[in-house]
């Protein structure tokens, strides 16, 4: 069964025109995608923050910014 | 005009985000209505054993596959800008969103591409049965993963079933099915599926009216406009009739956005829905000047629209902002006193947890739910920020409307040409087909404008406005990444150009 299905997908991809440049084109873009993604769309709270408290309270400080009230 | 632009962070953010979600949305509406186009083809050549049908849903196929290939994995961009420029609210929803991306990734991108090597490679492969089943397949599992960020999209816009966590800053869900089936993500999925099921179908006409034009595969032309006009005809249908009530929705819990689609500033009894006007550019809310230079509307539409009854009240623009009593109607300016409150509470609540007084954060807590759905109002520094730009939405809602009745009378006359054989001789009506794919593209991302630009200033309606859902960045990072983006996408869509231009010429024979 397991081969039947490897030799389905192996002659499948070897029997590809058009297909061939759209996996070529797929693979470039997801590679630039996912390349751009991390070196200029970092995660904002995941590159300055170690802990997700950290996170909720640096979040919590953008919700009640100064001039709100403070129950201290 | 330049002068006016506001060129701050949270602009070039947005920016940025209507930038990629409309780039990822050129894509989008025509793998979700080509894949069930592909089904039919391919229902009809199993049906009637006929080798046409088999190499036009061949012919079809591939055409599918360079889009898809073009577009898969545009929209991950938009998950990294979530986390990038809008980090509050990215971490504020994230349990919102959990669930409906990942029921997303787990039932239908499963389904979808498990039968996609099958669609793609079964050809003589598997049998005639299972190979329809596998088309079928991908069309019900491509759809399925609109449904899912439809949803996360609907919620955004009507925030139901969850409770806003202070202690970790998050919405929590509460009711998985009060998510899925608010009326706001049912009518986003109904409306973005069943008009992209109509794009994909201008799409087969324009391609084949080009091709009957050039007087090249007309019979394969031929076949596929009588279905694509038909299926255009069912879908555009379903188009009027779920963007009523996608309208009528928007009535009820965005009242807001429709009277900025409408550009109505003082709400009326039996309010007209208008057909065409040219809006005030100098109009404010609150003053005297007029709100139109012209405008011709049909007497008491908009309220049947909005309430289902011609003699109700629609409030307006300067309603929504400063109240009216008299038809029950509580303003802006209200709710911003009553916002001011919750992010007091809020801010005694993370001050008492912060010196561990635990008695006076749980009253903090308490005074804060009983009005935390007026959160969103308590960050805005004046009644106006509340009003979307009215001119963009007027506008954008037109256009989608009035190309929407006009691509159904299209569907209608290929339908009879292609019934009584005269389709190939009518340039004027084949030219006209193919111009309507651009005008299809056009319609479809003016939906867009209408649904994200109308439902401005928030990122959550209500609760989160733009400006507190972003990232503490500068102007300068985020213009630097807007226009890289613009640079990728541009290459990617002349690829994609190219590429379908190409495959077109080679036409069916050579697949």
């Amino acid at each position: 069964m397991l081969k039947k299905i490897w030799h389905f997908y192996r002659d499948g991809f070897r029997a590809m025109v058009l297909g061939r440049t759209l996996w070529k084109i797929v693979l470039i873009k997801v590679a630039v995608l996912l390349a751009l993604a991390n070196f200029i769309l970092p995660d904002y709270l995941n590159r300055n923050f170690n802990t997700a408290q950290q996170r909720a309270a640096h979040v919590l400080d953008n919700l009640t910014p100064p001039g709100s009230a403070s129950g201290q | 005009m330049i002068e006016a632009l506001d060129l701050s962070m949270v602009n070039w953010a947005r920016a940025q985000f209507a930038l990629t979600a409309m780039f990822h949305w050129i894509f989008v509406p025509l793998t979700l209505g080509l894949s069930f186009l592909l089904a039919f083809f391919e229902t009809l050549y199993v049906r009637t054993g006929n080798e046409v049908w088999k190499r036009i849903t061949k012919f079809w196929m591939s055409l599918f596959a360079i889009n898809f290939a073009i577009g898969v994995a545009t929209g991950i961009i938009l998950e990294f800008e979530f986390g990038t420029n809008w980090s509050n609210y990215s971490w504020m929803v994230g349990d919102i969103f959990g669930a409906p991306l990942a029921a997303e990734g787990i039932f239908a991108f499963f389904i979808e591409a498990t039968f996609f090597a099958v669609m793609f490679f079964g050809w003589n492969r598997v049998s005639k049965g299972f190979h329809l089943l596998s088309t079928w397949m991908v069309a019900i599992g491509s759809n399925l993963s609109a449904l899912w960020i439809l949803v996360a999209n609907g919620w955004m816009q009507y925030p139901v079933g969850m409770k806003f966590n202070p202690e970790s800053a998050r919405f929590e869900m509460e009711n998985f099915f009060e998510v899925l089936l608010s009326p706001v993500a049912v009518g986003k999925f109904t409306h973005a599926t069943s008009s992209s099921f109509q794009l994909a179908c201008l799409f087969v006409v324009a391609v084949c009216s080009w091709f009957l034009l050039r007087r090249r595969h007309q019979e394969m032309a031929k076949r596929s406009i009588i279905v694509a006009s038909i299926f255009g005809l069912f879908a555009s249908g379903f188009v009027a009739f779920t963007g009523d009530e996608a309208a009528h929705t928007a009535g009820q819990v965005q009242p807001m956005k429709l009277a900025a689609m409408e550009g109505l500033y003082d709400g009326e009894v039996g309010a007209p829905l208008l057909i065409f006007g040219i809006p005030n550019l100098d109009k404010r809310p609150g003053d005297d000047l007029p709100a139109f230079h012209e405008a011709v509307g049909i007497p008491y539409a908009l309220s049947f629209l909005t309430n289902r009854s011609f003699n109700s009240f629609v409030p307006g623009i300067n309603d929504l902002l400063y109240g009216n009593p008299e038809h029950g109607v509580m303003g802006v300016t209200e709710k911003m006193a009553l916002g001011k409150q919750a992010v007091e509470q809020l801010a005694f609540y993370k001050g008492a947890k912060k010196v561990g007084n635990e008695a006076a954060a749980q009253q903090a807590l308490v005074g804060f739910e009983e009005i935390s759905p007026y959160l969103g109002y308590g960050y805005l520094n004046s009644a106006e920020e509340a009003v979307p730009p009215i001119a963009l939405n007027f506008f954008s809602f037109r256009i989608m409307v009035g190309l929407g009745i006009f691509f159904p009378i299209l569907f209608l006359v290929f339908v009879f040409a292609t019934l009584y054989d005269k389709v190939a001789e009518q340039k004027w009506l084949l030219v006209t087909g193919v111009a309507s794919l651009f005008l299809g593209y056009i319609a479809s991302e003016a939906g867009w404008v209408v649904a994200e630009v109308g439902r401005q200033p928030w990122a959550i309606q209500g609760l989160l406005p733009v400006s507190v859902a972003r990232s503490n960045l500068t102007a300068a990072t985020v213009a630097g990444t807007f226009f890289m983006f613009l640079f990728l996408f541009t290459v990617l869509l002349v690829a994609e150009v190219r590429i379908m231009l190409k495959q077109i010429a080679i036409g069916p024979e050579e697949n």
